[in-house]
């Protein structure tokens, strides 16, 4: 590896942005050197400048930012001080990029198929006769099926999946020398987010082509790339081959972005840093659970939606005759049936439109369900209306922790009316001092400092966010709390405290969790069985361990092995 | 496609019935005697009698209404007591001087503000940038009828470049035979250069004050559209791949951009067949604007009526009009349903 | 028409669109940001775009005019004198007297108040109302925001300045129904701004947070949804007290509400009209001018405030 020609060389890069508050330099210092035919991977929770680096070395950064020291050598090349024309000529030609959300990264009122052209043509690839034929080449060579009829979809038309496959098209359509791949599977389900990552492997070795993959997850870039970079806070702070990366970790920052990324073979407290203590009480919950009573009883559940578009008198009066009729009703859900022991946790995974979300909905009795029963603790609660159900003393059993931490607080209130606001209307508890005091406890409980207490949401971080969220979940003592995905907006490092602080507190607390989760990697880590969701159906079910190692459906075999696995 | 433009007009109905409630309401549920408003301020109590009886005032709400419509659809708008006329011959006569003077008005004001919007975009933060703010804010704040005059003043009495604003040609030349109804056009159809050029002359200040008017809004969304899209992923995409910044924003950039412009046409449109009637006033221009006014002076409700439900039923016109040109250039919308 | 992304605002209110993509993503930056106050951003704000300054600066002038325009005017703005008819600018008269001799410039103050009244009335009415009903509508769905986008739409289907015509001519020429017609023609756009700001933090998480926590739909509308629509409903306030301003004095340059000689800056300019072709400018010039600035700097005072409402702008 050592000995291919180096391709693009990084030295001591540094980007500031004039921002309101004077210059900020996003990036310091950098190195970094790709060889021909190289897989280098950046990897960085966000801030860490990964994404400002390709864009230098692409200049495109935006008007506030500048490179300000260093120097970018791209195949003789000073990327720094070429003329504008010239690197112009580069990009597309010799380096390409690959971003996150392809949907948005396609021009969304061109077809895709005049997109490929327009670079083609651009960079003289392809002369205006011929520019049609070589864009369907172009998508048949990212396994586009059916490539003619592609070419003239609209960006809209097609899945994500296939949008980010047109977005490698437009990228390798010239044959670049080098690929920068910014967190390209960000935002695709599981599954495609391989078959995107192996399309991209595939084709770049092939060409025997140079790539930098830009990702947060240090798993994904270890499986794929032959070295890794860490970043932090503009700076880089290790820089080795993926294999010595993963065994022997140098810096500590590393040691702690991998312990925390959820992996096979690991236990959730192995995530926690190393200089966090493991916490005293080990319950052992998973043999506690299983003989209990069901607290939560799921039969026949159904949630149907009428169709967008097209309904109505009008619909009717204008389709075509011979068009018809489409059922008029989407189901969401459609009849499942599962349950939950008192003191049990189970995962209900599934990728984005499987329906998972709108289960957990249900059972929260936020919405009413179409069809089916819901019981909780003997009760049918799917009978009392979504509305009614949150004036009941009910109400306080089952409880829920939001995905999106920042978006689950109010922004006019402060932490601690947000986490009061279920005691003041719900509990027992009375008076400004009891629900104060209460609110401390509570915080303590999640380890959110008291004085931060008083701060308004965008004053707080967004792993102090999630506490607060989790505070107010738990503030009634619920016996049923339902996790939405609540750590997908989180940084890895903050997943694994957030995990524990959550396992801890269930053991603590005696509760049962539903979690939800789009990450078969993440639910096993605190699930004692999962439920796999598909189409609003359940596929699978079982205790974890043996649905991770010996899954009985196709579908969940090809969602364990989505997941990547680093070399170890 | 017909099937498309059939779609779009049925999205208008609830619009003009809405139109039509409205304007009935205006005239019938109100206090006062709306026969008294129709027959206007000097009539005897035997015609206000008669007015009661011809508008069927004297019948339920429900059966006035269906008498109101039939009257649309009959093309009857009522009488007008200023000019004796059929209030629909009277707009009929006088709707080419307001559209020539509006469509006018807003082609200037889009040749001006579409560039000026996009330059300032893509010149961010220079001069022409901070220009195009001033015009945007200072722009909306301008009462359309003070432009006028402040124009009036300039280039007629001041600089006697402009002939007086007192309608649509000078009394020295005759009016061009009728085609289209815009002297613009109908001279050229005639081949009289001489007409062409006083019409224009005419034209020429109340259309430019209407410019100014919708420059504002204009150049302010051009301006806020452009930048947001060239923030966008897929312009990025665009300049990642190396394609050309003519390429970029022609292709891209701009096709993207027009959609919420488009969008704001609506608007401007709004506003600008409500500012026509100040200009109107002010250059005693007889459209249908200043047929409005006349009538208002004389308490002359029918032409009023008339007059409103003209401009709402062209309003939703136009707003179907954009709507389509919305469909045009937007495919999402196209193959919407 | 309905799915076009709310195009009544745009002529008024273009929102600016948020900043460059690439973000500058560092660390210190954003804490500071974090612990900026709401006030350390408002002087922010003003220090950083004077001309917001400046605009309070007028506003402060304009309402001090309406408040004690009659003391302070040199002249009494109603009395005429035919001797002095017509005289351009002078230190007597500082903007110069009308066809019957009046004091401009003390009409023109006098008028202030009551051009001022208009819009502040007519826009707290419909600040109530439809910012109300639009915050019904996006909260609730259903036939509440059927019923409400329908009465909104109706409206819009009408060139707005024609519906305020139609509207004062049939309930009878007065300064009452100029507040209410200008309320009505602004009616959609508070309902479109209320209803979208409601409709986006319906299933909000902290909404979702409120319902678990036992709070009912109307409770939540009022401590979760209200608060938060507030800030940008004033300064859609702000931004329609000019276009209420030109409204209401468009309506009176066609002879509609006031009438004369009670001093109006529309009716003024009206009346300087005929003079302008014989030289006579500053009849219609100086209320004009008036106008204009009060308009101008509600419209300024309308883009600062958004700038410390709007938390794009904000960290």
């Amino acid at each position: 590896m050592t000995s291919a020609p180096i391709l693009l060389d990084v030295q001591n890069l540094t980007v500031e942005f004039m921002t309101r508050r004077g210059v900020v330099r996003a990036v310091q210092q950098v190195n970094v050197s790709v060889a021909k035919g190289e897989t280098v991977g950046i990897v960085g929770e966000s801030g860490s400048g990964k994404s400002v680096t390709s864009y230098a070395v692409m200049r495109i950064l935006d008007r506030a930012g500048r490179i300000a020291e260093g120097a970018i050598t791209f195949s003789g090349i000073d990327v720094r001080d070429a003329p504008e024309s010239e690197m112009r000529d580069l990009r597309g030609r010799e380096i390409s990029m690959i971003f996150q959300n392809p949907r948005a990264a396609l021009n969304p009122i061109r077809k895709v198929g005049h997109q490929i052209e327009d670079v083609l043509i651009e960079h003289v690839q392809a002369s205006p006769s011929d520019a049609r034929e070589k864009a369907i080449e172009a998508l048949r060579r990212v396994r586009i099926a059916r490539p003619e009829e592609r070419y003239h979809a609209y960006p809209f038309e097609l899945s994500g999946g296939m949008c980010q496959r047109v977005v490698i098209a437009l990228a390798l359509a010239c044959q670049p020398q080098l690929l920068i791949a910014d967190e390209p599977t960000t935002g695709l389900d599981v599954t495609t987010q391989k078959a995107v990552m192996d399309l991209v492997v595939e084709l770049t070795r092939e060409r025997g082509m140079s790539t930098i993959l830009i990702t947060h997850d240090l798993g994904l870039a270890a499986a794929y790339c032959d070295k890794v970079v860490v970043m932090e806070k503009g700076k880089v702070v290790e820089a080795a081959p993926s294999r010595d990366i993963f065994k022997s970790p140098q810096h500590a920052y590393t040691r702690k972005l991998m312990r925390s990324t959820p992996r096979i073979g690991v236990d959730l407290r192995d995530l926690l840093p190393e200089d966090m203590p493991p916490p005293a009480a080990q319950v052992a919950s998973i043999d506690a659970a299983t003989d209990k009573a069901p607290l939560l009883v799921v039969s026949n559940l159904v949630k149907e939606y009428p169709r967008q578009g097209v309904s109505g008198m009008m619909a009717q009066f204008f389709r075509r005759k011979n068009e018809l009729p489409q059922s008029d009703v989407f189901r969401a859900v459609d009849g499942i049936s599962f349950e939950i022991r008192k003191g049990e946790s189970v995962g209900l995974v599934g990728e984005s439109g499987c329906g998972k979300s709108t289960t957990s909905m249900m059972v929260m009795r936020l919405l009413d369900p179409t069809g089916g029963m819901i019981t909780f603790d003997g009760d049918d609660i799917g009978a009392i209306p979504a509305k009614e159900f949150a004036k009941l003393p009910k109400r306080k059993r089952i409880q829920m922790v939001f995905q999106d931490p920042t978006d689950s607080l109010n922004p006019r209130f402060t932490a601690v009316r947000a986490i009061a606001d279920p005691i003041m209307r719900l509990s027992d508890i009375r008076g400004r001092a009891a629900v104060r005091a209460r609110c401390e406890e509570l915080a303590g409980q999640v380890g959110l400092p008291e004085d931060l207490l008083d701060r308004f949401s965008h004053q707080l971080s967004g792993g102090q966010k999630a506490r607060v969220g989790i505070a107010r979940a738990v503030a009634l003592n619920p016996e049923l709390v339902i996790l939405d995905e609540p750590t997908a907006a989180l940084d890895v490092s903050v997943q694994a405290v957030v995990l524990n602080l959550l396992q801890d507190l269930k053991a603590s607390l005696g509760m049962s969790y539903l979690f939800v989760s789009h990450d078969l990697n993440v639910v096993r880590l605190l699930c004692d069985r999962v439920i796999v969701m598909r189409a609003g159906k359940i596929v699978e079910e079982g205790l974890t361990e043996e649905v991770m190692s010996d899954p009985k459906t196709g579908y969940t075999r090809e969602l364990l092995a989505a997941i990547p696995h680093p070399p170890l | 496609m017909l099937r498309q433009i059939g779609k779009r007009f049925a999205t208008a109905i609830p619009s003009v019935i809405g139109v039509i409630i409205v304007t009935f309401l205006l005239t019938r549920v109100l206090p006062g005697d709306t026969a008294a408003y129709f027959a206007g301020p000097a009539a005897t109590p035997q015609a206000i009698e008669e007015i009661r009886k011809t508008l069927g005032l004297d019948r339920p709400l429900p059966e006035q209404f269906v008498r109101y419509v039939k009257d649309l659809g009959r093309g009857d708008f009522g009488k007008s007591l200023t000019t004796g006329q059929p209030v629909i011959t009277d707009i009929a006569q006088r709707l080419p001087a307001s559209a020539e003077l509006t469509l006018l008005g807003l082609i200037i004001s889009i040749l001006i503000a579409v560039p000026l919007g996009i330059l300032a975009a893509v010149k961010q933060g220079s001069l022409i940038d901070h220009a195009c703010r001033v015009v945007a804010t200072a722009g909306v704040s301008l009462p359309v009828f003070f432009t006028g005059l402040i124009l009036v003043y300039v280039f007629y009495f001041i600089l006697g470049w402009s002939p007086a604003p007192l309608g649509r040609l000078d009394i020295y030349y005759s009016t061009p035979p009728h085609v289209t109804g815009f002297y613009l056009i109908d001279s050229l159809i005639a081949g009289d250069p001489g007409t062409f050029r006083a019409a224009l002359s005419q034209l020429i200040l109340p259309a430019v004050t209407l410019a100014i008017f919708s420059l504002a809004p204009i150049t302010r969304m051009t301006r806020a559209s452009m930048l947001a899209v060239l923030s966008s992923d897929f312009v990025r995409t665009a300049r990642a791949s190396g394609l050309s910044p003519r390429r970029v924003i022609v292709t891209y950039a701009f096709r993207n951009a027009m959609l919420p412009v488009v969008t704001t046409l609506g608007m401007v449109f709004s506003f600008l067949l409500g500012a026509n009637v100040l200009v109107e006033k002010v250059f005693a221009w007889p459209g249908i604007g200043s047929y409005a006014i006349e009538a208002l002076i004389a308490s002359d409700f029918a032409p009023i009526q008339g007059f409103v439900l003209t401009m709402a039923i062209l309003y939703v016109l136009l707003n179907l009009m954009i709507d389509m040109l919305y469909g045009v250039i937007d495919p999402r919308v196209r193959l919407e349903g | 028409m309905n799915r076009r992304p709310n195009p009544e605002t745009a002529a008024i209110a273009v929102t600016e669109p948020p900043l460059p993509t690439l973000a500058p993503p560092a660390a210190p930056a954003r804490t500071s940001a974090q612990h900026m106050s709401f006030l350390a951003h408002a002087r922010y704000v003003i220090t950083d775009n004077p001309v917001t300054g400046i605009a309070f600066g007028m506003f402060l002038v304009i309402a001090f005019c309406a408040i004690f325009g009659p003391w302070i005017a040199p002249h009494d703005p109603l009395a005429s004198n035919t001797g002095s008819a017509l005289q351009a600018p002078s230190l007597r008269h500082w903007f110069g007297t009308d066809q019957l001799g009046r004091d401009i410039l003390s009409r023109v103050i006098v008028a202030t108040r009551l051009d001022l009244a208009i819009a502040v009335f007519s826009v707290a009415l419909v600040f109530v109302l439809g910012g109300l009903s639009g915050v019904a509508a996006g909260f609730f769905g259903g036939w509440t925001d059927r019923i409400v986008g329908r009465v909104a739409d109706t409206i819009m289907a009408f060139p707005l300045f024609v519906l305020a015509m139609g509207i004062v001519a049939a309930l009878g020429n007065t300064v009452t129904n100029i507040v209410i017609a200008t309320a009505i023609i602004n009616f959609p756009l508070y309902v479109r701004v209320a209803r979208a700001e409601a409709n986006v933090r319906r299933e909000a998480g902290f909404v979702q947070a409120a319902r678990l926590s036992g709070n009912g739909e109307y409770r939540i509308l009022l401590t979760q949804i209200l608060p938060n629509v507030m800030p940008i409903m004033v300064v859609q306030m702000s931004l329609t007290m000019g276009y209420a301003i030109l409204n209401a004095a468009g309506l009176s340059f066609i002879g509609l509400g006031v009438r004369p000689p009670t001093p109006e800056w529309g009716i003024m300019v009206a009346e300087g009209a005929a003079f302008i072709v014989s030289g006579e400018w500053w009849i219609a010039f100086f209320p004009g001018l008036a106008l204009m600035l009060a308009v101008f700097c509600f419209n300024l005072l309308g883009d600062g405030l958004r700038d410390i409402v709007d938390p794009q702008r904000r960290t």
